[in-house]
């Protein structure tokens, strides 16, 4: 589009107008005595308000989509933490099934099971559970699961417990939670799932003995839901059928 | 001359002399909240930092349009819009930092801190001072907190700046000691009432320094003009 040199002259006078009466009506001067009016107190409230809820609006709807491919990265990532990326060559967030678990006491009453298949068998598969009664909260967790029931991994992903005792749970602050890998309900007695102070198998740390005492027993509870339903996960067919319902 | 002596009164202010915590009182939730580590301390001081430059900056810029009877619903709205983007942003851009930062971000918004600055300065004083002032008061919680954080996680358990590396990049994993090697560990520290005992130990040593210094110029006192604070 192309206009001529008149109208652009006649665009660039009027802006100047603008420009001059903006300006004015910015002095301090004005504004002082604009200030005590009602109606300008009133205009400047909303005015404020219309710009602030635009501006998180507009940054909220360009910023959707990247904060979901960020968290499905963080979710991708924590999968392949706990299923070593060799088990697998099929969509972890895409092969899922949700599977009844409210009798466990592992935060959810249904749980989302990440199945992953090497060449169309399942390997393994991997879930998020939470042990509710931590010292300080929830302490939500991922493992991941071989399909004959032994365990891969199991991370921390988020967790309230005091710094710098309770947080020994991380991976990133201490070797605590990679003891697990190889665990299975076969090769230790269900006694032995428990803090050493409580007879059991694991460490508890120094100063704090209720959060690896809680972990150790969501992880354990998390197994008996593997276990629970291992023939339904572990059977590509059972999922191929519940797909297509 | 005159300008350079006002902006270093405004940094004696934020650092020392009206610090946030040890002169105004302010801040306390968010202080207590994450002081837990030396490393925690100063993500939450580099977080507010941002913000209050930014807060000063914006209500300074708008202070000839915003009247006064209605200046702290617009303080808040600002901060609160403020504090919500630079949360949105960081998840979005900086999701690393985001993971790490994430909590302290939304914990700003409690900070009363950033509103009296607001009050008190920004919203009479020009641009530049502000945004000075917002670096200034914002640098000086960042040494209270590092220095809170850090007398409360050697007596806890021992260390300094544990997982710096995760805040900073793993170039800052140098920071990280273990102060007291062995230690065993004192619960108490680490727990929020560990935070106002340590606290309580800090003011007071604050307020002995200041005694001391005062006892020791007592008789040259130049007076200075008082910046506008008090005036307006």
């Amino acid at each position: 589009m192309k206009f001529d040199p008149a109208t652009i002259m006649r665009l660039k006078e009027k802006i100047a107008v603008y420009r001059e009466f903006l300006k004015k009506w910015l002095e301090p001067s004005n504004l002082a005595e604009l200030r005590p009016k009602l109606e300008f107190q009133t205009g400047v409230l909303a005015g404020f308000a219309l710009i602030a809820s635009v501006l998180l609006g507009v940054t909220n709807c360009s910023t959707e989509g990247t904060i979901q491919r960020r968290l499905d990265e963080d979710l991708k990532k924590s999968l392949e933490e706990v299923v070593p990326a060799a088990l697998y060559d099929n969509d972890l967030l895409l092969d899922t099934l949700n599977i009844p678990s409210a009798e466990y006491n592992i935060g959810a009453n249904e749980t989302t099971v990440y199945i992953a298949k090497k060449s169309g068998q399942v390997s393994a598969v991997c879930f998020k559970f939470t042990a509710p009664d931590g010292y300080s909260g929830a302490i939500n967790m991922i493992m991941g699961i071989d399909r004959n029931a032994n365990i891969l991994g199991v991370r921390v992903l988020s967790h309230k417990e005091t710094p710098g005792l309770g947080d020994k749970i991380e991976v990133a602050k201490s070797d605590w939670i990679l003891k697990f890998t190889g665990r299975s309900l076969d090769n230790l007695a269900p006694a032995k799932w428990a803090v050493k102070k409580d007879g059991g198998e694991f460490d508890q740390f120094a100063g704090a003995t209720i959060t690896p005492r809680k972990s150790v027993q969501a992880i354990y509870r998390g197994l008996q839901l593997f276990k629970a339903h291992q023939e339904q996960l572990i059977n590509p067919a059972s999922h191929q059928s519940r797909d297509k319902e | 001359m005159f300008i350079s002596e006002t902006y270093r009164k405004i940094a004696a202010d934020g650092i020392w002399n009206n610090n946030i915590v040890f002169g105004q009182n302010l801040a306390l939730c968010p202080l207590l909240a994450v002081t837990g580590t030396a490393t925690n301390g100063l993500g939450m001081g580099l977080a507010t930092l941002v913000v209050i430059i930014a807060s000063n900056g914006l209500i300074s810029a708008a202070r000839h349009l915003i009247p006064g009877e209605i200046r702290i619903p617009i303080f808040v709205l600002l901060i609160a819009a403020l504090v919500t983007l630079v949360d949105i942003l960081m998840n979005a851009w900086a999701h690393e930092l985001y993971k790490v930062l994430g909590l302290f971000i939304a914990l700003i918004v409690t900070n009363c801190a950033l509103l009296g600055r607001a009050e008190a300065f920004a919203s009479k004083q020009s641009v530049k001072h502000a945004l000075w002032d917002g670096l200034m008061m914002g640098l000086g919680f960042t040494l209270v907190l590092v220095a809170l954080g850090a007398a409360r996680e050697i007596s806890a358990s021992g260390t300094l700046f544990a997982n710096a590396s995760v805040l900073l990049g793993e170039s800052f994993r140098f920071l990280e000691v273990t102060v007291i090697p062995g230690y065993k560990g004192f619960l108490l520290m680490a727990l929020p009432p560990g935070g106002f005992i340590m606290l309580a130990f800090l003011i007071v040593g604050k307020r002995l320094i200041d005694q001391k210094l005062a006892t020791r110029k007592v008789p040259v006192t130049v007076l200075t003009p008082v910046i506008a604070e008090e005036e307006s």
